[in-house]
């Protein structure tokens, strides 16, 4: 059981992640952007952020790279969800202070088993 | 692990992809149109990832390889390796058409690739250079089997900041066979003092051992993520090179979920036109007056429980706030109903482009009052009849550039669209800057299909509802574009059916402007309760003129029987109520009763009630539902004392008035 900050653009990805990690007992908070991420992570803490790569108004690159400038977001996973075509992009969101990533398209299988591998 | 109905998402993904497609559209046509912004590029990009990203989610395999393809060509465009032109765009376009058409029939369950997309994505595929980045998973060599492995492990100083944890990597390793640690050290970098220790700084390193038949790939897929946090080498464990001949273990890195999975059959297609997104400040403002009501409510059943006349003030108020409770409910709830009448508008830009290309013209589109609200049902009836104006407006309004340019005009035409708010209404107006309706060829057309009689004399706006006429315009002479044996008599109809009506004004030369006035919603109309006999009649507020009182020897009685009176320069028919609707007991006197004058395109009628009894806000109810259509009655509603009071449906008995006088 964990709090996890769910970042996507795309409602229908947003909602498939926050319902399969509310069905295995997170607590999901879910943001529409990097900026509203931010806002969001600003008054709150979590123990994962899952973010997606492409949005507008604020990028998952740009997001991870001023969650990282946080407080109390030094150490925190954050993964990225990526496409297999973008292999460039994990190397951006890496130097950014991205903790790893997830390959779009993923099933919810694939996204327990690596929330657990960061949880533990 | 429990399996996740990923079906529940398929109508969001629709939706979402949907008003992608929308976007990328509308960016493409701005491209096309000579905008250089950058931000035009990613947004068309974006949406593709997006919806190529659902898609394979969610299991349409057919639309994720599709948009797959256009992607990349998009991230050439994006990456500025493929420079944007009009064949570029044009492309695109049909690709956006074609992901359209993939996804509608997804969503319907039905077969999505079919040969036109295939042909377009194969057409996608020739364009992109070099091979499409497929495969970054694509096989890590896959060593021969061993009996385990040495992994030299030093962490970079700034490995704990990524989020990563040296804990989590040995728990993994743990997972694939016996990790056997040789040695921990510490690193150069850590500092001399202790107190120096920063412990978000990582200065530790591993010598580790894997005992087992781990596949190289697995070792791998463990480290994936910490390319650039540390210093790795990992090396066959020396002894194990000769045991070869095991099997293979299954290999390497988490595969992408695997091909189309069958869609289901839902009822989503069905149900899809019926939802609705909701503002959230909507549905906050919904909530704060159902907070007002409950207040309301139960210091009114406090009053009730114990009542003393003393408490009749406090009762007053009561209900005084009950009624600006239930108004601003009201207005809260019709508001959800309200959408922006920038998402009918926004499928002109395509509209226009191609019918430039089809006709040879050259047109600007402006739009103006994207963001005012109709009632949804409105706006999705309203799309039809405004894409015909459009039409025609380029079919025949605009001329041809030449024309233009020999009439001493630009070459460009224009076709403005504007909604706006006007008394309770809204307005949506299709104005170009063309030649103008032809009053003689109108007319000629006009005789020639028996409409009017030859020689007969119109002015202007009779010579403009000539066009509105069934019969006016037919399959015979319509063109390719527009009419499609469609006629404005269609479109008049459509307008009306939503309780609203369109006109035309139109100067030679200059051009012509069609104007749609429409109610704000179908649900709920202000009326003014009038009395015939015992029963109420509410006639909609928005089309009455005036009421007036006449006396007896103002009416004129005409050859076959109808009755006129004079107002504002013209004779208008009365319509006896009491006698189109069979009521009994009723005022039959003009000189003792009200006419009431109302309106309809620009046409008048007096109606003639016994007693105008006061406004009300009355909510339509359907009459067809519950008994059958009845000609000049367009519904009913419930009074405050319980009773049933029919709306009179103003075009029809407009149209009924006048009808009596022709005859």
């Amino acid at each position: 059981m964990a709090k996890i900050l769910a970042v996507d653009d795309s409602a229908s990805m947003r909602g498939m992640v926050a319902f399969t990690l509310r069905g295995a007992g997170h607590e999901v908070t879910e943001a529409e952007n990097g900026q509203l991420a931010l806002d969001v992570a600003r008054g709150s803490s979590f123990e994962l952020v899952l973010a997606d790569v492409n949005m507008p108004v604020m990028d998952g690159i740009a997001m991870v790279r001023e969650l990282r400038a946080m407080d109390g977001y030094k150490g925190v996973p954050i993964l990225m969800l990526t496409t297999e075509s973008h292999t460039e992009k994990k190397m951006e969101g890496k130097a950014a202070g991205a903790t790893g990533w997830l390959v779009k398209p993923f099933d919810p299988e694939q996204l327990l088993a690596t929330v657990k591998r960061v949880l533990g | 692990m429990s399996a996740v109905d990923l079906t529940q998402f398929h109508k969001t993904f629709f939706e979402e992809s949907r008003e992608g497609l929308d976007a990328m559209e509308a960016a493409l046509l701005a491209l096309d149109s000579g905008s250089t912004d950058h931000e035009l590029v990613h947004t068309i990009f974006r949406a593709a990832h997006s919806i190529k990203g659902g898609a394979a989610t969610f299991g349409f395999a057919d639309v994720a390889a599709f948009t797959h393809v256009a992607e990349s060509l998009l991230e050439e465009v994006r990456s500025e390796r493929r420079a944007v032109d009009s064949g570029l765009i044009e492309l695109l376009l049909r690709s956006v058409d074609c992901m359209r058409a993939m996804l509608e029939r997804s969503s319907q369950g039905q077969p999505v690739a079919d040969a036109e997309s295939e042909a377009l994505r194969v057409e996608l595929v020739r364009l992109v250079s070099g091979e499409v980045a497929e495969a970054a998973a694509a096989a890590t060599a896959v060593a021969a089997p061993v009996s385990g492995w040495n992994i030299a492990f030093t962490a970079l100083p700034h490995l704990l900041q990524t989020g990563n944890d040296p804990l989590r990597l040995f728990r993994e390793l743990q997972q694939l066979g016996r990790l056997e640690v040789v040695r921990a050290f510490v690193t150069d970098s850590a500092p001399a003092q202790l107190s120096e220790l920063d412990p978000s700084q990582c200065h530790l390193g591993w010598e580790l051992r894997l005992h087992g038949a781990v596949a190289r790939g697995d070792i791998d897929a463990v480290f994936d993520w910490l390319d650039g946090d540390c210093e790795l080498t990992i090396a066959p464990l020396v002894e194990a090179a000769a045991a070869v001949a095991m099997p293979a273990p299954d290999t390497a890195v988490p595969k992408p979920a695997a091909g189309p999975r069958p869609v289901r059959e839902t009822a989503a297609a069905s149900s899809e036109g019926s939802s609705i997104r909701v503002g959230i400040d909507k549905v906050d403002a919904l909530i704060n007056m159902m907070g007002e009501l409950v207040i309301t409510q139960s210091m009114l059943s406090d009053i009730g429980e114990k009542f003393e006349l003393s408490q009749l003030p406090r009762l007053r108020d009561g209900l005084v706030q009950l009624e600006r409770a239930t108004r601003e409910l009201q207005d809260s709830v019709m508001r959800i109903r309200m959408l922006p009448i920038g998402s009918v508008f926004n499928r002109f830009p395509r509209l226009v482009h191609d019918l430039e290309r089809k006709l040879d013209k050259r047109v600007r589109l402006e739009l103006q009052g994207e963001h005012t609200e109709l009632d949804k049902t409105v706006l999705e009836k309203i799309g039809d009849p405004l894409v015909h104006l459009v039409r025609n407006a380029i079919d025949h309004g605009l001329e041809s550039p030449a024309q233009r340019k020999a009439a001493g005009k630009s070459e460009t035409g224009t076709l403005k669209l504007n909604a706006y708010h006007e008394s309770g209404n809204i307005v949506v107006q299709i104005s170009d800057d063309g030649a103008g309706l032809n009053h003689a060829a109108i007319v000629a057309k006009a005789q020639q299909r028996g409409l009017i009689a030859a020689g007969q004399e119109l002015n202007d706006a009779e010579v403009a509802e000539l066009i509105f006429q069934p019969g006016f315009s037919t399959a015979a002479q319509a063109t390719d574009l527009s009419g499609r044996g469609v006629g404005m008599d269609v479109v008049r109809r459509n307008v009306r059916d939503l309780g609203g009506s369109v006109g035309v004004r139109s100067v030679s030369g200059k051009g012509s402007t069609f104007t749609i006035t429409l109610p704000l919603t179908l649900a709920i109309i202000d009326g003014l309760v009038t009395a015939v006999g015992s029963e109420r009649y509410i006639v909609p507020l928005t089309s009455i003129v005036e009421s007036l009182r006449l006396r007896a020897d103002a009416v004129r009685r005409i050859a076959g029987g109808g009755e006129v009176f004079h107002f504002r320069d013209e004779y208008l028919p009365i319509m006896r109520l009491h006698r189109a609707f069979a009521c009994t007991d009723a005022v039959t006197e003009v000189e003792r009763g009200i006419v009431v004058v109302i309106e309809e395109d620009g046409r008048r009628v007096g109606l003639l009630v016994d007693d105008l009894l006061g406004q009300q806000q009355a909510v339509v109810k359907s009459l067809e539902a519950h008994y059958r259509r009845v000609q000049g009655i367009s519904g009913a509603t419930i009074l405050s004392d319980g009773s049933v009071a029919l709306i009179v449906d103003v075009g029809g008995v407009v149209r009924l008035g006048q009808r009596s006088r022709a005859a």
